[in-house]
């Protein structure tokens, strides 16, 4: 039976999981065994994008016009949406590491025995884990001052970093509901246990539970960066320069009609060429955790 | 004009918050126009990724490995790459090389409109999502079950429908309406391809009126409303669906 | 039990199988006559459960030949309804549909596979359901039973397809002694009315009262077979002496 801990939907990995056990009989009783994308298909959707090149250049060539082939476009413009798609992996770097810390303090504000801070950080975390990626992105575009001034210093703030901040925010509340689910998934013997060896609450916490959770949290933590490298495409909707818009802009340059599928596959292709490996590491973690767990 | 409506006018005088919304009554109106677009996207969404879903996981048991494959690669496909990128993808790429007709004012016009291409786009990748959350529970089902459904002379096709279904579906209920809910969320996308839902509703109200503190605010508070309201219905659903004595 | 006993129902002939390297039954043959009732005793893992699947075609066998009622099991184009329309199996495990009451259950196949008529299925449910002293359970789910009720509920639901022969794999073993009892006492019954039964089971005491002919099974191998009478008080076989002074 799917084990999950109520009050939050990410997959918290819970010691009596045995729903990612393969079952080879049922299986074979409905007639179907579950392959893993091997990297024999991986190659296939490579040839599929090299085709879709191809046939674009065909098209091309058809025309008649002594034009520049949709081959050369491409690599003409490649190196160019490259640097905007490193810039999309910076913001994306930036980002996590942002909202993980600030997420992990909200996490352990949730678990609390202050009623009021519990309270608050539980209204946050609902509140920023509810709310649209893209209209907490417009909210610290807008919003956010464009210069901050601490102690006689005026510091500004760039476009892109309010844009890093605006991710961070729901990056924030789903580290927060995380970490929460995490502390939660500890069978009670382990603080029982702390406690009946005179530990304080602080200690339980940071030297017996944060510990064992951390590998717990690894894999639902691997996959919220996997989402968030591509919710950094949406920067490009509050007008900052990245992938999507170099992209774009190469687009209107060419005015090409068969330049359109070849790129945005291009830009897809990146994309998934990092958060594919990414998504099979969480997936290789979470079965290695059930296991022991 | 009301008295709420001339509440929120002084508002706008002193101290200062404009919500326009209120008061005005084409503002209201493309607000409550961008409301409408957006639940109607969510839901026909919802339905077509379930329909997806559903087919997707039937598919993944097929047989036929070239079948497998392919819904496979659909997967990972559509959950590994942006969503926006997506979309686009859909309405520039796919969108320009899909014949022109004539529409009545005597202009051509594509055939799928960008709320056509938006509705195909974000089924296809919630769809995606549900087909792993459908495989999940129906694996969940267990195998001991399906044996005595087949002892009983079910076909593969009766096991699926009468057995197997109705427990997995029960079983996935709680991760399907995560995915409902982050759904809502998606459709704000659909601002960046002109589709006139409430995020873009609201810019547009903003960049006429300069309240773009107080748009903010309402976007932000009727979001989280909207997904409060269905978290809820999907907690009755739920309860609703609970069969005695068989813990999920 | 002295009846008449009719013409072989299931003959099993040189029967073989493989579970990858592990040869889990070898040249197992075995005759049950109509109106028949066998045990099959022996240590866990002798394989008697897998002769159960094999029988009802749940798991393929490698080498040899089975038939029900002369529809030979081993068939590749075997018409696997006309098999199961005519054996009924019932697991240790229940496996009863937890969406569906106890009534539910019984009708789900009679109406879905067999596509009998409504009225008439039901009336022969709620006559099975009283046949097992269930009737105020009908509209139970199947959460809401004790363990040996969710087994008479799961025999109920097998005669409903009005089966040739019933098989059981070791149906008490899950239940506690009190439990043990009502369950007996239904096959007890349905034996003495004339069906064919297969039982697995670890009950010797009901073995010597109730079947017409006992089978001992060791790695595989049906060792030794007679009247209970005969191999349950004078075994010929060490094996089979072994196994029992260590059970009884």
């Amino acid at each position: 039976m799917i084990a999950r801990a109520p009050g939050t939907d990410l997959p918290v990995l819970l010691p009596a999981g045995d729903a990612l056990r393969a079952r080879p009989d049922q299986a074979a009783a409905l007639g179907w065994t579950s392959r893993s994308f091997t990297p024999r298909s991986l190659a296939s959707l490579l040839a599929l994008f090299v085709l879709a090149v191809l046939v674009a250049d065909a098209q091309a060539q058809a025309a008649g016009a002594p034009r520049e082939s949709v081959v050369t476009m491409l690599l003409k413009w490649a190196p160019l949406v490259f640097q905007g798609f490193l810039f999309n992996l910076l913001v994306s770097v930036l980002a996590m590491a942002l909202g993980s810390f600030a997420g992990a303090a909200l996490g352990l504000a949730q678990i609390s025995l202050l009623a009021p801070v519990r309270g608050a950080s539980w209204i946050a975390t609902q509140f920023f884990r509810n709310a649209p990626w893209l209209v907490l992105l417009f909210y610290c575009m807008f919003l956010l001052p464009f210069e901050i001034q601490i102690l006689g210093l005026t510091i500004p703030l760039p476009a892109w970093l309010k844009a890093v901040v605006g991710l961070a925010l729901p990056v924030m509340a789903n580290v927060a509901e995380i970490v929460r689910g995490g502390v939660r998934s500890i069978p009670a013997t382990q603080w029982e246990s702390a406690e009946a060896l005179a530990f304080s609450r602080r200690q339980t916490l940071w030297m017996v539970i944060l510990p064992q959770c951390l590998k717990r949290m690894t894999p639902p933590w691997m996959n919220l960066y996997a989402i968030l490298t591509m919710a950094t495409t949406l920067i490009s909707v509050v007008g900052i320069q990245d992938g999507m818009t170099t992209a774009r802009a190469a687009l209107v340059a060419e005015q090409r009609l068969e330049l359109f599928i070849p790129m945005y596959l291009m830009l897809l292709s990146w994309f998934f060429l990092y958060c594919y490996p990414i998504a099979r590491l969480t997936l290789r973690l979470e079965r290695r955790f059930q296991v022991r767990g | 004009m009301s008295a709420i409506e001339a509440f929120f006018q002084r508002l706008g005088t002193a101290p200062g918050w404009n919500f326009s919304i209120v008061y005005d009554a084409f503002d209201r109106a493309r607000f409550l126009e961008g409301l409408v677009t957006t639940i109607l996207l969510s839901l026909t969404c919802l339905v077509l990724s379930i329909i997806i879903g559903i087919v997707g996981a039937w598919l993944q048991g097929s047989t036929l490995r070239v079948t497998r494959r392919i819904v496979q690669g659909y997967i990972q496909f559509f959950r590994n790459t942006p969503p926006l990128v997506q979309l686009f993808f859909f309405y520039f790429a796919i969108g320009s090389i899909l014949p022109r007709s004539l529409n009545s004012s005597g202009q051509m016009e594509p055939m799928i409109s960008n709320l056509g291409w938006a509705i195909v786009s974000f089924s296809f990748f919630a769809g995606a999502f549900n087909v792993e959350i459908f495989r999940s529970g129906i694996q969940a089902v267990p195998r001991t079950t399906v044996e005595a459904a087949e002892a009983l002379g079910y076909s593969r096709l009766g096991i699926y429908v009468h057995v197997v279904l109705p427990l997995a579906f029960r079983i996935c209920l709680p991760a399907l309406n995560n995915n409902l809910v982050n759904l809502v969320k998606t459709t704000t996308l659909a601002y960046a391809i002109a589709v006139p839902e409430l995020l873009y509703a609201a810019a547009q109200i903003w960049s006429e009126v300069f309240n773009v503190r107080e748009m903010m605010n309402v976007l932000l508070v009727t979001y989280v409303a909207i997904v409060a309201v269905l978290v809820w219905a999907m907690g009755r659903w739920e309860r609703a669906m609970r069969i005695p004595g068989y813990s999920t | 039990m002295a009846h008449e006993l009719g013409e072989p129902v299931v003959v099993a002939t040189r029967v073989e199988k493989r579970f990858g390297d592990a040869i889990v039954l070898r040249e197992i043959s075995m005759t049950v006559r109509r109106g028949e009732t066998i045990c099959v005793i022996g240590p866990s893992g002798s394989g008697k459960s897998t002769l159960l699947r094999c029988i009802d075609a749940l798991v393929p066998i490698d080498t040899g030949s089975i038939t029900v009622e002369g529809v030979e099991v081993n068939d590749p184009k075997l018409d696997k309804l006309s098999l199961r329309k005519r054996v009924g199996i019932v697991f240790q495990q229940y496996n009863l549909f937890p969406h569906r009451t106890a009534l539910q259950n019984l009708m789900m196949a009679p109406l879905h596979v067999l596509k009998q008529d409504k009225a008439q299925v039901e009336a022969r449910a709620r006559a099975l359901l009283a046949k097992v002293r269930l009737s105020e359970k009908a509209d139970a789910y199947p959460g809401e039973l004790s363990g040996g009720q969710q087994q008479r509920v799961a025999i109920a639901r097998s005669l409903c397809m009005n089966p040739s022969v019933m098989l059981f794999d070791e149906v008490t073993a899950a239940l506690d002694p009190e439990t043990k009892k009502e369950v007996l006492t239904t096959i007890r019954e349905l034996a003495a009315e004339g069906m064919t039964c297969i039982l697995v089971t670890h009950e010797m005491g009901f073995a010597r009262e109730v079947a017409d002919h006992v089978y001992f099974t060791d790695g595989g191998v049906i060792v030794e077979h007679g009247p209970p009478r005969e191999l349950l008080l004078n075994p010929r076989e060490a094996r089979t002496r072994a196994f029992l002074d260590q059970v009884l």
